[in-house]
């Protein structure tokens, strides 16, 4: 009995809980009329572009061993300064690659930092917790980047009067889920990730360039986090420098939900992204249920541990 | 012989249709140190569980002084007298020997501990093993491996046990701190302690036991006075078949010289040492541990930084010293340390085989599983690796087989140099036999080994030259036939 529910858990565990909080919110009379609507599921879909976005970055930097606590902060620098281009009258596609390039140069020096003088990452993202957002502040000098229009407003919204297009957001996470969940799985660069996670002194002794890896590692996951900054600028249609505070937490939620271990090897890409469709539908359920914001954050904190502690059980984990 | 302290009988165990333990049973007098000896897997670890509380036996019964005994758990077991010193050591490293000594059972009035009441008991245990001198308030983490076994052994003291079981307690000591622990053990045995003794060294458990009984396959196979059974005899319960001689008696030559070390140094830990390798030769490294043996390898490996001094392949240009270069000149590194660097433990062992060219396996960064698991599957099958599929993750296998695939992926890579630290620590005698067999079957195919080895026996029936450490510096490099090991000893310890 209990090897073949572990058999099932370890498969489609979190895929089974995404079912689980859907039918949670399809019962009850109250939502049911709306909930299960495709207009819902776009609304809940583009809600969760975000957080899904960073999820790739942060899943790749989970497995490897390390944590990084500044997206929250990097995501709003490469919004402010995304918005800051859009004023100068930068179009998009310019835009959208300086915001990526801002991601990326903060996880490089994340990375450098990291790897370069052999510190936690915990401490050095802590740090760059502080520095991006007091950045971020600077450039904006405190207070909100406005602008008259851009494209960019578009890819993120859900007011299309066509109804049923999905926003390019979407689109844009799904191709990433796809091709990070390949370079992981089916990549040098990704096997050595599991590698440096699973054991670094192992990946070094056999040769893995475990220092230029890592540096890689915070890199590309910072351009992802700079691309969330993006659609998180698509969102709000200007550049907030405060905005995104703790979003840093609602992505490692998402990845561990999604069956990553904190002591880097395991994890995956589908995981993570469904680890985040969970905590949207939660949110989006709740809402619609009339239940008050701590409310639903007390949900989320509580599947939290409920799918890590599942997750042990599946490992069959000795306490 | 006296009244039994402990006994088992019929001990049965299953985990699934897996029979771990059939009908073992065990006798242990007061005051008796009992060695508990057989390969891993033959059920050994099983019957400690069983004994300390971690698992409940299916059928069988034990008693402790002619009262049954049936731990509900660890805790219990302790309660009821029996203790147990696990392999690892398991202190808290930064808080300080006296807490570490009462841990759990602090004296305490109010949630308040008793600082004087716990010094005086904490000293007690220490002196009772001879350590009285131990300075109480620096932290654990400061002393030696052997020390905190110390350290543990008082802790497990503290509850005055009727039965104390050691598991492996010397496989990570040095010669002399296996002495001390020896004598450690001969006062527990004058104080009335009933020991269980396992332990891979039988010349160790022939030394300071008094009775043996020996697993094989969940089974007792045999058991009786020490003084009677000769270490053969001993190997031949434990494999069932004679072991007449556990070294490959295949003929090789030996050819040029492939390898290089000049004056290669890294002050304080290494002298320069100088050596040479042949092609075909296997070439052991003795010492002390601590003597300098793996700092000499990792060196040469690029693993850690040399002051000075240069390593030359032959047939391969200069290169700068870091284990990707090593490896590309074809040079393989077998850590020491298998679980924390030589193994990923939680990753299949596809990945494992293939970690340091898993760029060949495809093309463009794109790595070809199929491909990696044909390679893996080979190895498998050619080194007899006992495993599900080569998607079995590492940990789960058998000491023996988690050796055979770190030995594999040096294999898979091809080295043609392979520098092996400590191959057969940890593993059965079955394994061992399988080990040196593999060396042996490497070396006559023109491949060269260097072997680092704490078990003289060992290297003296493996290699072709024998080279001592001593302090950081190389000693003495002789022809195997020019070795004893007295001889090899009295470098080692520097009694020339």
């Amino acid at each position: 009995m209990a090897p073949t529910l572990r058999v099932i858990l370890g498969k489609a565990g979190p895929f089974i809980g995404l079912i689980l909080v859907i039918g949670l919110f399809a019962a009850p009379a109250e939502t049911r009329e709306y909930f299960l609507t495709y207009h819902n599921f776009k609304i809940i879909l583009t809600q969760t572009v975000i957080v899904s976005i960073g999820a790739l970055g942060m899943t790749i930097i989970i497995v490897s061993g390390a944590i990084d606590l500044s997206v929250g902060s990097t995501v709003a620098l490469s919004g402010v300064v995304a918005a800051l281009l859009i004023q100068r009258e930068w179009g998009a596609p310019a835009t959208a690659l300086a915001a990526v390039g801002v991601g990326g140069l903060v996880g490089l020096l994340n990375g450098a930092a990291v790897a370069g003088l052999r510190m936690p990452s915990f401490i050095i993202t802590l740090g760059m917790l502080g520095i991006g957002r007091g950045m971020a502040k600077w450039l904006a000098q405190n207070q909100t980047v406005n602008y008259d229009s851009s494209p960019i407003n578009g890819w993120m919204t859900t007011a299309n009067p066509s109804g049923y297009a999905l926003p390019p957001g979407v689109w844009v996470a799904v191709a990433l889920a796809a091709g990070t969940s390949l370079l992981l799985r089916c990549t040098v660069f990704g096997r050595h990730v599991f590698a440096l996670g699973s054991n670094a002194a192992a990946a070094r002794l056999c040769g893995v360039r475990t220092v230029r890896l890592q540096v890689a590692i915070f890199a590309l996951a910072g351009c992802f986090i700079g691309l969330a900054g993006l659609f998180q600028l698509s969102r709000l249609r200007l550049g907030d420098p405060t905005v995104a505070v703790g979003l840093e937490l609602d992505i490692i939620a998402a990845v561990i939900i999604g069956g990553a271990s904190l002591n880097g090897g395991s994890g995956t890409i589908l995981g993570s992204v469904i680890g985040a469709l969970i905590m949207s539908v939660l949110r989006n359920g709740s809402q619609q249920m009339g239940w008050p914001n701590y409310f639903q954050e007390i949900i989320i904190g509580l599947v939290i541990i409920v799918a890590v502690f599942l997750d042990r059980f599946r490992r069959g984990a000795k306490a | 012989m006296q009244k039994s302290r402990l006994r088992l009988d019929g001990i049965s165990k299953s985990f699934g249709a897996t029979h771990a333990l059939r009908a073992v049973s065990l006798e242990v007098a007061a005051g008796e140190v009992h060695a508990l000896i057989g390969e891993n897997g033959a059920g050994k670890s099983t019957l400690l569980k069983i004994l300390s509380g971690a698992h409940e036996a299916d059928a069988g019964r034990m008693e402790i002084d002619g009262a049954p005994y049936r731990p509900a758990g660890p805790l219990d077991a302790r309660g009821r007298g029996v203790a147990m010193i696990y392999q690892e050591v398991n202190l808290a490293p930064h808080l300080s020997v006296r807490e570490n000594i009462l841990l759990g059972c602090e004296p305490s009035t109010l949630g308040w501990i008793d600082a004087a009441e716990s010094r005086r008991r904490a000293q007690g245990a220490l002196t009772g093993l001879g350590y009285g001198h131990f300075p109480l308030e620096r932290l654990a983490g400061e002393f030696s491996i052997a020390e905190q076994q110390v350290i543990e052994i008082a802790r497990a003291l503290l509850l005055q046990p009727r039965v104390l079981i050691m598991d492996e307690p010397t496989s990570s000591l040095t010669k002399s701190d296996t002495e001390r622990l020896f004598e450690v053990i001969g006062r527990l045995r004058t104080q009335g302690v009933s020991i269980i003794y396992v332990s891979h060294f039988l010349e160790e458990c022939r030394r300071i036991c008094d009775r043996y009984t020996v697993l094989k396959d969940g089974e007792t196979v045999g058991s009786g006075e020490m003084g009677d059974a000769g270490a053969d005899r001993l190997v031949a319960l434990m494999t069932g078949r004679p072991v007449a001689d556990l070294y490959p008696r295949i003929s090789r030559r030996m050819g040029s010289p492939v390898l290089e070390v000049r004056a290669l140094a890294r002050r304080p830990r290494l002298a320069p040492a100088s050596l040479r390798v042949h092609e075909g030769e296997i070439f052991g490294l003795a010492g002390l541990i601590g003597a300098g043996r793996t700092d000499l390898l990792r060196s040469i490996f690029g693993l850690d930084n040399a002051d000075s001094g240069d390593v030359a392949v032959v047939g391969q240009p200069p290169a700068r010293a870091t284990p990707g270069r090593r490896w590309d000149q074809g040079l393989g590194f077998l850590s020491e340390n298998r679980k924390e660097e030589g193994l990923m433990t939680n990753q299949p062992i596809r990945d494992n085989i293939t970690l340091t060219k898993m760029r060949t396996f495809g093309r463009l960064g794109w790595v070809s599983r199929g491909r990696q698991s044909a390679a893996a599957l080979r190895w498998t099958a050619e080194l007899a690796i006992k495993c599900r599929d080569v998607d079995q993750t590492t940990g789960e296998l058998s000491g023996g087989n988690q050796q055979k695939v770190a030995l594999a992926r040096l294999l898979e890579h091809p080295a043609r140099i392979l520098l092996l630290d400590e191959p057969t620590r940890g593993i059965d005698v079955g394994s061992k036999a399988q080990i040196y067999e593999i060396i042996g079957r490497l070396a006559a195919a023109g491949k060269s080994v260097v072997v680092v080895s704490s078990y003289l026996p060992e290297l003296l029936g493996l290699c072709d030259t024998i080279g001592v450490m001593r302090r950081g510096e190389l000693v003495a490099v002789r022809p195997r036939a020019e070795w004893s090991e007295p001889e090899l000893l009295r470098f080692a310890v520097g009694r020339d």
